[in-house]
């Protein structure tokens, strides 16, 4: 697919990092030469140097042939007028970013009126996927599949877990629990376990199941599953804002330190629900006296990385069940694992991974039939979502007698609103859903994954 | 410095060289030469060599502007040092220094030769001369990319350190994709000029040869008389597919792309052209005596110069002989070069209409010493890293330049000799004035003279930058 980007920031760079290796032929534009030179440089794409929302920078960028642009430079305006000059030039998908929440209550209007294909707010993004890992404080990391219907969560199992020495053929008997555990990460090591696998202590277990079953699975194995009932969050920040707003409608009480007088004047009128502080965050007696270790959360929001994991990292010791650190830098991702931050939440790599999902949806609609495709686990396994057809040669066969090849999983299936967790006696349908977990990248159509 | 995807890609090159090596060796067997054993005996050694190198792929796969530069004026040596063999072996040019400057020259698209009589030669001999320039001129490394995808992104390096010119653009987002436009165009160029010298009832064997010659703007003939014997509808079709290659292949994929408004637009070719149109007029005047007619006239004058320009370096006449402002014209010509992107060498025209634009910009601030002026082409801003590029460009050309011509000069030779013969490797024309003019040849130089223009030869073709790299110490330490 012809794609291109305008802005070459950090949600540029890694949007273009990605794409190139999913081989689509990318523009990158930029007003900022050294950005340009430095994407250019180390990615294969085409540099152009010059305003996005400039017609005839668009028109040397070939933007006639592009199918797909994307704007995420800083400026929300120039980003929403880059779209609406593309798509009348060159008559082409558009996504763009808005940051300003003035702006956010106003998307669909935009979107539908504009001709925008999709719009992304990066604070609300990141806001949201906190909020999912508020509700839900055992998991580290979770995504939904078939509309939310399924749930793919990710768990360290914890130290003397009665999971401890259980091979996944017993996992059900032992429960009585339609969960799929589809992947495990063990020492750095990442498998698609079968039935003799034998999970351990400390093993990052990937599992998929229906949002309920997954909560009564959590409570067989004794892990607290309980929405939280109290967050603190240090940092005024639009994220927030929207974080806030998210949680104080599901009836969570929320706290913020901001250290700024007028953001804070702000924020209370903005949230009248919400408890706003004037302090320092980094301030351990002022944490102490809004009594962080009665705190069932807390979230470190900051502008400043360095901060946030200082502040994280004493919070732990205080607060019960949930702690995530929000984190702006790209850099240092592997050391950042090992400092044991519980959750980490980089808004970057969620606006990136929010468009390509969005691309990869609408490459698949011509070429393979993929519906939706998640990396997990640092982009080792892939998670697909593919329809069955009627034509399929693979309806009416059980499980266990279609010759699946190895490290590839039927890992859910879809039927009529319905979700089913496979066993090796259940057959698939025309018009399934059905969601194959792979090691392997690239996977196209479903009949690969039988041998031949 | 990663060695090992450096010497990974040069056995890529070897493995290519033995495919090329491959093309004269069928010659031969077309017409019954025991010279082809030679040339498939040095492809099979390149390909076992190449097979072994290229078997596995290095884990580190780290690439950068230091590991491009060095892959690319490696690679050119090797492919000399390898090319050259055929010719020792098959002891068609017994010294293999002299065999070294042969193909050298024609790697680097100059067409300087060595060889007293190019006539003596096999067919397959004359055939790899000719071939090399054709590889040569668009850049090996640029083929490799265009067929197989080598590292990741940052091959950008190769091309960037391969292709002449000031600033490398891509034409499309896709390095491998840019590659193969080039090549296309390249052959679809080439295959056109093949089929008009048949059409002209050139002999198949020379419509090759001189195609390819023509094409990489390199310049070795398969006649003692250069291009003097054919017809002149041959020595015109010459004229002009010599100019068209010498144009940057950027603006042949603009028109591809129905894009004519900027393709017509390009500065550098305007300027090149009008540099042309005004030599030709100087050239014509000055020698209107020597020719019968004004059309004989103006076919010679145009060819020589488009020859020199281009830095091809055919010749119709010996115009060695020609009057001295001619001969000067064609002298300057020989600096100047064509257009950046295309096959051709020499200082390139966007380089000195860049030096040109800059002196421009330089003497409005003498007069305005407040004012704010940049540099542009084609509407665009010229960056400031890319005019000071262009400064140091022409600063180490003319230090490397005049080292040259002191080396050479220990030979005792005239000064227009010893100034034109390393004018033209440098700029990888071909034939220089008075002793190594359009009918003399390099073969008196010493040893030692032979490899300072072998060096300037390839330091002209890759741009200075990557040759000189080879000599800083910096490059080959490991932190």
């Amino acid at each position: 697919m012809k794609i291109m980007i305008v802005g070459c920031g950090k949600v540029g760079t890694a949007l273009t990092e990605q794409l190139s290796k999913e081989n689509h032929d990318i523009t990158v534009v930029d007003v900022d030469a050294s950005l340009v030179h430095r994407v250019s440089n180390t990615y294969d794409v085409l540099g152009i140097i010059g305003n996005g929302a400039s017609y005839s920078i668009l028109a040397e960028a070939d933007i006639v042939n592009t199918e797909l642009l994307i704007a995420v430079t800083a400026f929300d305006e120039l980003n929403l007028l880059c779209c609406v000059i593309a798509k009348k030039a060159g008559n082409c998908q558009t996504i763009a970013r808005i940051k300003n929440p003035i702006y956010n209550q106003e998307l669909d209007f935009l979107k539908k009126e504009l001709g925008l294909s999709m719009i992304i707010n990066q604070d609300f993004a990141s806001a949201m996927e906190i909020s999912r890992l508020l509700r839900f404080p055992t998991a580290i990391e979770i995504d939904t599949f078939v509309k939310g219907r399924v749930e793919l969560l990710k768990f360290r199992i914890p130290q003397n877990s009665v999971l401890h020495n259980i091979s996944l053929k017993t996992l059900f008997s032992s429960f009585r629990c339609d969960v799929l555990v589809c992947a495990v990460e063990r020492l750095g090591e990442v498998v698609i376990p079968t039935g003799d696998f034998t999970l351990m202590e400390k093993d990052l277990v990937s599992i998929i199941a229906t949002p309920e079953n997954a909560s009564a699975f959590f409570k067989k194995i004794g892990i607290i599953t309980n929405q939280v009932k109290s967050t603190l969050i240090v940092g005024g920040s639009p994220t927030a804002y929207y974080l806030a707003k998210i949680l104080i409608t599901t009836g969570i009480h929320v706290k913020i330190i901001e250290r700024d007088q007028k953001r804070c004047e702000e924020l209370c009128a903005l949230l009248p629900q919400a408890v706003i502080i004037h302090g320092d965050g980094t301030d351990q007696t002022l944490l102490t006296e809004e009594r962080i270790d009665f705190m069932e959360s807390f979230v470190a929001l900051t502008g400043i990385d360095e901060e946030n994991i200082m502040m994280s990292l004493y919070a732990i010791n205080y607060v019960k069940s949930k702690v995530v650190t929000k984190i702006n830098r790209p850099n240092f991702d592997t050391i950042i694992k090992k400092l044991d931050l519980d959750s980490v939440v980089n808004p970057r790599n969620i606006t990136s991974e929010h468009i390509l999902q969005y691309v990869r949806a609408r490459q698949n609609t011509f070429g393979s039939n993929v519906e939706t495709l998640y990396k997990l686990i640092d982009g080792r396994v892939e998670a697909l979502e593919f329809h069955i057809h009627k034509e399929s040669e693979m309806i009416n066969i059980p499980l266990e007698h279609l010759k699946i090849k190895k490290d590839f999983l039927i890992a859910a299936i879809g039927r009529k609103g319905k979700i089913l967790i496979p066993n090796g006696q259940d057959v698939l349908l025309a018009d399934d859903t059905v969601i194959v977990v792979t090691t392997y990248s690239g996977l196209q159509d479903i009949k690969n994954i039988i041998s031949r | 410095m990663n060695f090992s995807i450096i010497l990974y890609i040069l056995g890529w090159v070897l493995n290519f060289e033995a495919f090329f090596l491959l093309l004269p060796s069928s010659v031969s067997l077309i017409y019954k030469e025991k010279e082809g054993l030679a040339y498939f005996l040095v492809a099979l050694l390149c390909g076992i060599l190449g097979f072994i190198i290229t078997r596995k792929k290095p884990a580190n796969t780290l690439f950068f502007a230091k590991e491009g530069f060095v892959t690319v004026s490696l690679s050119w040596i090797v492919l000399s040092l390898f090319g050259a063999l055929p010719f020792v072996i098959s002891s068609e040019i017994p010294s293999y220094l002299d065999a070294l400057f042969e193909i050298t020259s024609g790697f680097t698209t100059t067409g300087s030769s060595i060889l007293k009589d190019v006539e003596a030669m096999s067919h397959c001999g004359l055939f790899w001369r000719s071939f090399s320039h054709w590889i040569g001129g668009m850049g090996v490394l640029v083929f490799i990319l265009a067929v197989l995808p080598l590292t990741g992104g940052n091959n950008i390096y190769l091309v960037r350190a391969e292709s002449p010119g000031p600033a490398v653009d891509k034409l499309v987002p896709r390095i491998r994709t840019s590659a193969m436009i080039l090549y296309k165009i390249y052959i679809f160029l080439t295959v056109l000029l093949i089929i008009i010298f048949l059409i002209f009832k050139m002999p198949v064997f020379d419509a090759f040869c001189i195609a390819f010659g023509t094409a990489g703007t390199g310049g070795f003939a398969i006649k003692n008389s250069s291009l003097a014997s054919y017809s002149a509808a041959i020595r015109n079709t010459t004229t002009i597919f010599m100019i068209l290659f010498g144009i940057n292949f950027n603006m042949y994929y603009l028109i591809l792309c129905k894009r004519f408004h900027q393709a017509f637009k390009m500065e550098e070719v305007k300027a090149y052209l009008l540099i042309i149109l005004g030599a030709i007029i100087i050239v014509v005047i000055d020698i209107r005596s020597y020719f019968p007619g004004f059309f004989e006239t103006l076919s010679h004058a145009a060819f020589q110069v488009g020859s020199i320009i281009t830095t091809t370096g055919y010749s119709s006449t010996d115009f060695n002989l020609w009057p001295n402002l001619s001969k000067t014209t064609l002298v300057i010509l020989i600096f100047i070069g064509a257009c950046a992107g295309s096959t051709g060498g020499g200082m390139k025209v966007s380089r000195v209409l860049i030096l040109f634009k800059t002196i421009g910009k330089e003497l409005f601030t003498v007069a305005h010493p407040r004012s704010v002026k940049k540099v542009k082409i084609d509407g665009h801003l010229i960056e400031h890293e890319v005019v000071r590029g262009v400064n140091v460009y022409m600063g180490s050309y003319i230090f490397i330049f005049a080292l040259s011509v002191l080396l050479v000069s220990i030979n005792e030779f005239d000064l227009v000799t010893t100034f034109t013969a390393v004018a033209t490797t440098f700029n990888n024309v071909g034939p220089g004035l008075e002793l190594v003019g359009p009918i003399g040849n390099f073969s008196q130089f010493s040893a030692f003279s032979k490899c300072v223009l072998i060096f300037d030869m390839l330091a002209g073709r890759l741009e200075l930058f990557p040759v000189l790299l080879l000599f800083t110490p910096s490059t080959w330490k490991r932190i």
